[in-house]
């Protein structure tokens, strides 16, 4: 039982990081429906940033964090700026910006992996702080696990603040409806996007960083499958809502450790996307989507 | 018998009520019109009849035989077909092929005669090219036969959806605000092409519309609906002078 | 009509003869004969993908899947047959990879094909992975599978006579497919899928039907790739291969076979031809011009090579 609630935290851990690259994916996917295959790898970006931040210019861990964000969301704004507006200027089909991005996913993983930026090959992370325990009863915590929730908890918190309670929150839901609705409306259309980018990378960085702080490896190729399970967790709680990107990133998060924990890790890749399909079969727009009737 | 018969049809949207309790017949060889203020319901009788979603309530027969439960393109085959109020042809394809598509249900051959070029394949392809070709001519729409659908003109898209239904050889057709964006000399030409059709192929036709010269010269008969209720049938003639009729049109109607 | 069939037979047979004698002359090295090779080992499952989605307009992100039970498949009835069984063995893995590929396409496709777009995507995408981890796995259901290792010993039978023919036979096939009434059927869903069910078409079984046939061709590439290279790697099948095939269809424009065909050949010589052209110290940079390279080319022209001008009227006649 006490190591179920274990496992049980330790999926919410990894549940949550998923929950801060989902975000970036959903609304992305939101504002202007593409699917930014490039995000996990700005993830990746965030945790090489971070790690610089705190293992080699010795910055505490919450600046590295934010410097992390910051660098990010430039680099959000710049992927966005350079290769998917021009095709959105363009008037081209969805699949041409998906194509794009996952020329750009590619670029980011082989120009990072080249021997003179990060080189190829993993590197160990040195945890800037001892990983202390704490014991909830007989519950064992760790200081990281804490860590780890608590700052995405946080985000999310200031995420929500930002989507509800601001104007460009406000602008960024109009977007999201009715693009060119806004537009009449007097929204700089081009801006919003860009600001979606912006935080959604950030949030991406954020969860670089946690990542590399709470399962201490990096690499030029980390994001590939932390980027595919976080999409997978988007479209799963419903691609473009904010909620159901959390709902499915806490729900894969949970699928895969506990799968890990009590069946096999040899088959829990496996049984996680078999719990999207069979979640598809039954709710074809995603747990918390809409499934709108086509108007006819 | 009846060719469509709505038996007391609704259909409800959650909480809202689109269509209330309607019941209309349709013998064959009528030309019937469905008219009301917009958001009436009356795409959604089509939905309905049609079989993109099932009635809430009631239920709708063709010929005698329940529609329920049927797929549409299984409802299509039985005999139904209809134009749509906002365009819905195949932009990427050529005019000719927007019709020959909708032929597929009597193409007359199988996969393997398509993949091994049998006799039987070129001879079937030979017959759709020939009928899609005659619709085209009867449509006017011959000179543009191998251009893209979705670089025609708006009126001659109309006309195309309107060749790409017949092409499905139907019994009964539905067509969806034919009429819409079409000036005067242009809503002259559709009256003539419908009386024409309906008479070449023998259809019975619903038509919903709301340009009322159409409307009121065209149809033998006409059903109004307000807020998803049947509120009148009867004769242009009646309904123009019907009391109801006139109070849900807040007296928006334009009299040929 | 029937003097231009002799013509593109006689054609095909010319190229077939003629590449067949530069390559025992030597002329074409052992080295670039199997890029030829694997050139249009990916043309098979290329056009099998653009029947799928270029055509039909499903969007599967699991394609290499398919590749990669054909290619088990095959390599597997291959290994239990011994070398001794021949041509006739030969032909009957092929048959086996590309029948196996079809069915699961089959089985797989009746529940998710009526997914939209986007989460069709995603859900070919977890059945691309649930393959992967089953292949990795593959040794717990028969050693002769190799796991994770990856599978040895397949007999290497697939000469260039039977590959070249039958990447012409595949592009035959889905020529045949696409100009015919089926064809039409498939390219009107593309197109909208809610008036081609109101026409009379039956989406879902023509849906099926694509991705079936779309399924067993790359089974097909797969079984082929499985008796040319003798070491098979599960992340010879993973998700990123399906994303290459991907763009492979979508670069030649959707809607072109000859796009798909013409990108497939050009795409594997690229790849390899960058390797040559790089001094070894810029080896690394391969993938990163590539990028480049794939960036540029959608911005620049986003219908890929030939898209949206293949069922244009103009000079190629409308499909048929």
């Amino acid at each position: 039982m006490i190591h179920l609630i274990e496992q049980i935290i330790n999926g919410l851990q990894l549940g949550f990081v998923y929950a801060l690259i989902a975000l970036g994916y959903t609304m992305v996917y939101g504002i202007i429906r593409l699917i930014n295959f490039a995000h996990g790898d700005v993830f990746m970006i965030g945790a090489f940033v971070g790690y610089f931040g705190f293992a080699v210019w010795g910055l505490p861990w919450p600046v590295a964090i934010l410097v992390s964000m910051a660098v990010c969301a430039l680099v959000g704004m710049a992927i966005e700026r350079l290769a998917y507006r021009p095709l959105r200027k363009k008037g081209a089909p969805n699949i041409a910006a998906l194509i794009t991005a996952i020329g750009v996913s590619l670029f980011i993983e082989y120009f990072t992996s080249l021997k003179f930026v990060f080189g190829p090959n993993y590197r160990v992370v040195e945890r800037p702080f001892a990983d202390k325990l704490f014991h909830l009863g007989p519950i064992n915590i760790s200081s990281v696990q804490l860590l780890v929730m608590g700052v995405v908890l946080v985000l999310v918190a200031g995420l929500q603040f930002i989507v509800y309670r601001t104007k460009v929150g406000k602008a960024m839901r109009a977007v999201s409806h009715d693009r060119d609705a806004a537009r009449l409306m007097g929204i700089d259309v081009d801006r919003v996007i860009s600001y979606t980018f912006a935080i959604g990378s950030a949030l991406a960085a954020a969860a670089g960083v946690l990542f590399a702080l709470a399962y201490p490896q990096i690499s030029p190729f980390m994001g590939i499958m932390p980027g595919l399970k976080a999409f997978t967790a988007a479209v799963l709680g419903g691609i473009g809502s904010i909620p159901g990107a959390l709902l499915g990133a806490v729900l894969m998060g949970q699928a895969e450790t506990l799968t890990a924990a009590y069946i096999t890790t040899d088959f829990r890749d496996a049984i996680a996307f078999g719990i999207l399909i069979l979640v598809l079969m039954v709710r074809p727009a995603g747990l918390l989507g809409k499934a709108g009737p086509e108007k006819v | 018998m009846p060719l469509l018969e709505c038996r007391n049809v609704s259909r409800y949207f959650g909480g809202l009520r689109a269509v209330g309790g309607l019941s209309l017949t349709l013998e064959p060889g009528e030309l019937v019109g469905l008219i009301g203020p917009n958001g009436a319901g009356k795409t959604t009788v089509f939905n309905m009849i049609t079989g993109i979603f099932p009635p809430t309530e009631g239920e709708v027969l063709l010929e005698g035989r329940s529609l329920a439960g049927l797929a549409p393109y299984r409802v299509t085959q039985s005999g139904i077909a209809r134009t749509f109020q906002n365009i819905r042809l195949y932009k990427e394809m050529s005019v000719l092929d927007n019709v020959r598509t909708a032929m597929h249900a009597d193409r007359g051959y199988g996969l393997f005669d398509a993949l091994l070029r049998t006799r039987r394949f070129g001879a079937a392809e030979r017959r759709l090219t020939e009928q899609a070709d005659a619709l085209l001519e009867r449509m006017k729409l011959s000179a543009r036969r191998d251009e893209m659908a979705g670089s025609l003109p708006y009126g001659e898209q109309r006309r195309l959806e309107i060749a790409r239904a017949l092409a499905t050889a139907p019994k009964l057709l539905l067509l969806d605000e034919p009429a819409a964006g079409m000036n005067p000399s242009e809503v002259g030409d559709l009256l003539e092409l419908v009386r024409g059709i309906q008479r070449d192929f023998g259809l019975t036709i619903l038509l919903i519309e709301h340009q009322m010269s159409l409307v009121m010269n065209l149809c033998q008969r006409l059903v109004v609906l307000d807020f998803g209720e049947a509120i009148a049938q009867g004769t242009p003639a009646e309904i123009q002078s019907n009391a109801r009729v006139l109070e849900a049109y807040l007296g928006k109607v334009a009299t040929a | 009509m029937r003097s231009r069939f002799f013509v593109v037979t006689g054609a095909i047979v010319g190229l077939y003869l003629i590449l067949e004698m530069l390559r025992r002359t030597g002329i074409i090295s052992l080295y670039w004969a199997q890029i030829m090779d694997l050139s249009l080992i990916i043309t098979i499952s290329a056009v099998g993908l653009s029947l799928i989605y270029g055509f039909t307009g499903q969007f599967s992100l699991g394609h290499a899947a398919f590749y990669g039970i054909g290619a088990y498949t095959a390599g597997f009835v291959s290994k239990s047959l011994g070398g001794g069984a021949g041509v006739a063995g030969f032909a009957l893995a092929l048959l086996a990879g590309a029948a196996a590929a079809g069915l699961v396409a089959f089985l797989i496709g009746l529940p998710i094909l009526r997914l939209r777009s986007d989460y069709l995507g995603i859900a070919t995408l977890g059945f691309g992975v649930i393959i992967r981890v089953l292949l990795d796995n593959s040794h717990k259901l028969s050693p002769a599978l190799g796991g994770a290792k990856g599978m040895l010993g397949v007999p290497q039978l697939a000469s260039f006579v039977w590959i070249f023919w039958l990447a012409v036979g595949a592009i035959l096939l889905a020529r045949n497919l696409i100009a015919s009434s089926f064809g039409r059927a498939c390219i009107s869903i593309r197109e909208d899928e809610v008036a081609a069910d109101l026409m009379g078409v039956n989406t879902t079984a023509l849906k099926t039907l694509a991705f079936v046939i779309g399924g067993a061709l790359a089974g097909l590439a797969g079984a082929l790739y499985a008796h040319r290279y003798p070491f098979l790697h599960p992340s010879t099948f993973d998700y990123l291969k399906s994303l290459d095939v991907l763009l492979v269809v979508v670069l030649g424009g959707l809607g072109s076979l000859t796009g798909t065909v013409v990108t497939a050949v050009g795409w594997v010589f690229l790849l390899e031809w960058l390797r040559a052209i790089l001094p070894a110290e810029y080896l690394d940079l391969r993938g990163v011009v590539y990028a480049l390279v794939l960036i540029v080319l959608m911005i620049a022209r986003p219908q890929g090579l030939l898209g949206g001008q293949s069922a244009k009227g103009g000079k190629r006649r409308a499909v048929a």
